[in-house]
C-alpha cells in the first residue's frame, strides 16, 4: 500500500484536520453555494472568500505547492470550457466571473478533500442519510483503487521487461489487453472478497 | 467533460440533479432485485477498475494523449443498471477526492456521464445486435455504440451549459460535438479492443452471455430511454429548433454573431458541423451528424474486420450459411 499519493495529506495533524468532518462538509457545501449565488455586484466578497480559504490552507499545514499543482491541473479543463463563453456578447465579464467562481469552488473542495480522510467523509455522508448501498460501494472502491493501481503497475512492468520496442498498432492492442486483464482480475478479486465477507457473516 | 462548479445556473443544476437522482435510485432498485449481496463487491471493484483504467493514457496523434471513459464498456460487461451505479460512484469519488467536476454540478455530471452514456450505449447495442451477427457484428456494434454514447453525452453537456446561459448553443454545440466526435474514435477503438479480447478469452464475463435473455431487460431499457428523452426535451430541443433563441436573435440584430470565430478556433470534422450550401442550421447539423454517424459506423465495421480473423467468423456464421 504505497499508493497513498491520491490523498496523502488528508491524515496529517493540524487545527483544520481536527475539526469534525460533519462541520467541514457543511461549511464547504455552504461556501460553494455562496460562491455560486453571490451576484456580481458584490464582487468585493470574492477576494475576501479567497483570503479566508488561503488562511485555512496555511493553518492546515498542507504543503502549498501540492495544493496549487492540484488546482492548476483542474484549472486547465475549466479554462477550456470557459473560453467558449468569451464568444458570447459581453463575454469578457462572463469569463472573469466564471473563472473566479470556479477557482474558488475548486479551492474549497480541494481543501476539504485534503483535510478530511475519505472514511470520515463517508461517515458524515452516512449521517446525512445517503443510501447505504452507495456508501458501501464507495468504501470498497476507495479501498481497492490502490490495490488495482499496484496490479496495473506490476503488469506494465512485466510487459515492459518482455518487449523492447513496440510499434503504434501493437501498443494499442497491448494497452487494451492490459485493461481487459485488469477487468478479469477485478472480477476475480470481487468473487474472493464476496466469499471472505460472507465467511465473516456479512448481512 | 466534467462540468466544474460555477458553470450551471440554479435551474439547470436542480433539474439535472432531480433527473440523475431518479435515475440512480431506479438503478439501485433494479440491482437490489436479485442477488444484491454478490453484486456489491463486483460493482465496487468495477468502479475502482474504471477509475484506474481512466488513468491509463493512450498515445493519440501528434504527441497528445487521451484516456478511456469506459461507460459503454462497463454497460456491455455488467449490464446497464450496474453500469449506472459504477459510473456514478466513479464520478462521486472524482468529485469528493479530486475536485474533478463540481459539487453542485455533480447531478449534471452524473446525468451526462453515468446515465446518458451507459443507457444510450447499451440501448443502442441491444438494438443493433439482432442485425449484426457473430463476433464481427459484436465488435462493430460495440465500437459504434461507444462512439455514439460519447458524442451524445457531450451534446447533453453543451445543452446544459447553453441552458444556463454560460455559453451560446451555436458555439458550444459544434465545439463539444466536434471534439467528442474525435475523442469518440479513441473510445471506440479501445472499447472494441478490450471487448474483443475479453469475448475470446472469457466470454462468460459479458452481460449478454451471463444473462438469460428474458427477464425485465427490455422494460428497464425503455424506462431509461424515457429518462434520456426527457433530458433531450429539456436540454437539447430548445436549441435544436431552426429559429434562434432570444439571446441569439439579440446578438444577430446587434451584429455580434459575425464576430464569433467558433469555426476557426476549433475545427471539428465537417468544417464546423455545417455544410456550406445548406442555410438552415438545424438541417445542416442533422445532416452533418448523420454523415458523421455513417462514417463512424463504417470505421467500426472496418475495425471489427481487422480484429476478428476470418476463420473465427466462418465458424460463427456457419449455421446461417445456406
Amino acid at each position: 500500500m504505497r499508493h497513498d499519493f491520491l490523498d496523502k495529506y488528508s491524515r496529517i495533524n493540524s487545527p483544520i484536520h481536527r475539526l469534525p468532518s460533519m462541520a467541514k462538509l457543511w461549511i464547504s457545501f455552504s461556501l460553494v453555494v455562496a460562491i455560486i449565488s453571490i451576484p456580481l455586484r458584490f464582487f468585493f466578497l470574492f477576494p475576501f472568500i479567497g483570503g479566508v480559504l488561503l488562511g485555512a490552507l496555511l493553518l492546515s499545514r498542507i504543503p502549498i505547492p501540492f495544493i496549487f499543482s492540484r488546482l492548476l491541473i483542474l484549472e486547465f479543463f475549466t479554462v477550456g470550457i470557459a473560453m467558449l463563453s468569451l464568444l458570447r456578447p459581453n463575454g469578457t465579464m462572463l469569463f472573469i466571473a466564471l473563472m473566479t467562481r470556479s477557482t474558488l469552488c475548486l479551492f474549497t473542495v480541494i481543501l476539504l478533500s485534503n483535510s478530511t480522510p475519505f472514511a470520515e467523509l463517508l461517515e458524515a455522508l452516512k449521517r446525512l442519510k445517503f443510501p447505504p448501498l452507495i456508501l458501501t460501494i464507495l468504501a470498497l472502491m476507495y479501498r481497492y483503487i490502490f490495490v488495482l493501481i499496484d496490479e496495473m503497475e506490476r503488469m506494465t512492468r512485466a510487459r515492459e521487461s518482455r518487449s523492447f520496442s513496440v510499434n503504434r498498432r501493437s501498443r494499442w492492442t497491448l494497452l487494451a489487453s492490459l485493461i481487459g486483464q485488469l477487468f478479469i482480475r477485478s472480477t476475480e478479486r470481487a468473487e474472493r472478497i464476496y466469499a471472505a465477507m460472507s465467511a465473516r457473516g456479512w448481512k | 467533460m466534467h462540468i466544474p462548479d460555477g458553470f450551471l445556473d440554479p435551474k439547470t443544476a436542480i433539474a439535472t440533479s432531480v433527473l440523475s437522482f431518479s435515475g440512480v435510485s431506479w438503478a439501485l432498485r433494479e440491482v437490489k432485485q436479485r442477488d444484491v449481496q454478490r453484486k456489491i463487491p463486483l460493482i465496487g471493484l468495477a468502479a475502482a477498475f474504471v477509475f484506474v483504467a481512466q488513468m491509463i493514457n493512450f498515445p493519440v496523434a501528434s504527441g497528445t494523449s487521451g484516456h478511456l471513459l469506459g461507460a459503454t464498456m462497463v454497460a456491455v460487461l455488467l449490464g446497464p443498471y450496474s453500469a449506472i451505479i459504477v459510473m456514478s460512484s466513479v464520478l462521486i469519488v472524482q468529485c469528493l477526492l479530486f475536485a474533478d467536476g463540481g459539487v453542485i454540478a455533480l447531478g449534471a455530471n452524473i446525468f451526462n456521464m453515468a446515465i446518458v452514456t451507459p443507457v444510450s450505449g447499451y440501448g443502442l447495442y441491444t438494438l443493433l445486435r439482432p442485425f449484426l451477427k457473430g463476433e464481427r457484428g459484436r465488435i462493430t456494434a460495440v465500437a459504434f455504440t461507444a462512439w455514439c454514447s460519447v458524442v451524445l453525452s457531450s451534446i447533453f453537456c453543451a445543452g446544459e451549459l447553453a441552458w444556463s446561459g454560460t455559453v451560446s448553443w451555436n458555439t458550444a454545440f459544434p465545439a463539444m460535438a466536434g471534439i467528442h466526435m474525435l475523442i469518440g474514435i479513441g473510445e471506440a477503438i479501445i472499447t472494441a479492443l478490450v471487448i474483443s479480447a475479453l469475448s475470446t478469452t472469457r466470454p462468460e464475463l459479458l452481460y449478454e452471455n451471463s444473462q438469460s435473455l428474458s427477464e425485465h431487460r427490455s422494460h428497464g431499457v425503455l424506462v431509461y430511454g424515457m429518462l434520456v428523452i426527457v433530458g433531450i426535451a429539456i436540454f437539447v430541443l430548445p436549441f435544436a429548433s431552426p429559429w434562434p433563441d432570444g439571446l441569439e436573435k439579440a446578438a444577430s440584430i446587434l451584429g455580434f454573431e459575425e464576430k464569433t470565430p467558433a469555426h476557426s478556433l476549433i475545427s471539428p470534422p465537417m468544417s464546423g458541423y455545417r455544410i456550406p450550401w445548406i442555410s438552415s442550421f438545424a438541417t445542416a447539423t442533422a445532416l452533418a451528424g448523420l454523415i458523421g454517424a455513417f462514417v463512424a459506423f463504417g470505421l467500426s465495421a472496418l475495425l471489427a474486420r481487422i480484429l476478428t480473423p476470418a476463420s473465427s467468423q466462418k465458424n460463427m456464421d456457419a449455421p446461417h450459411a445456406p
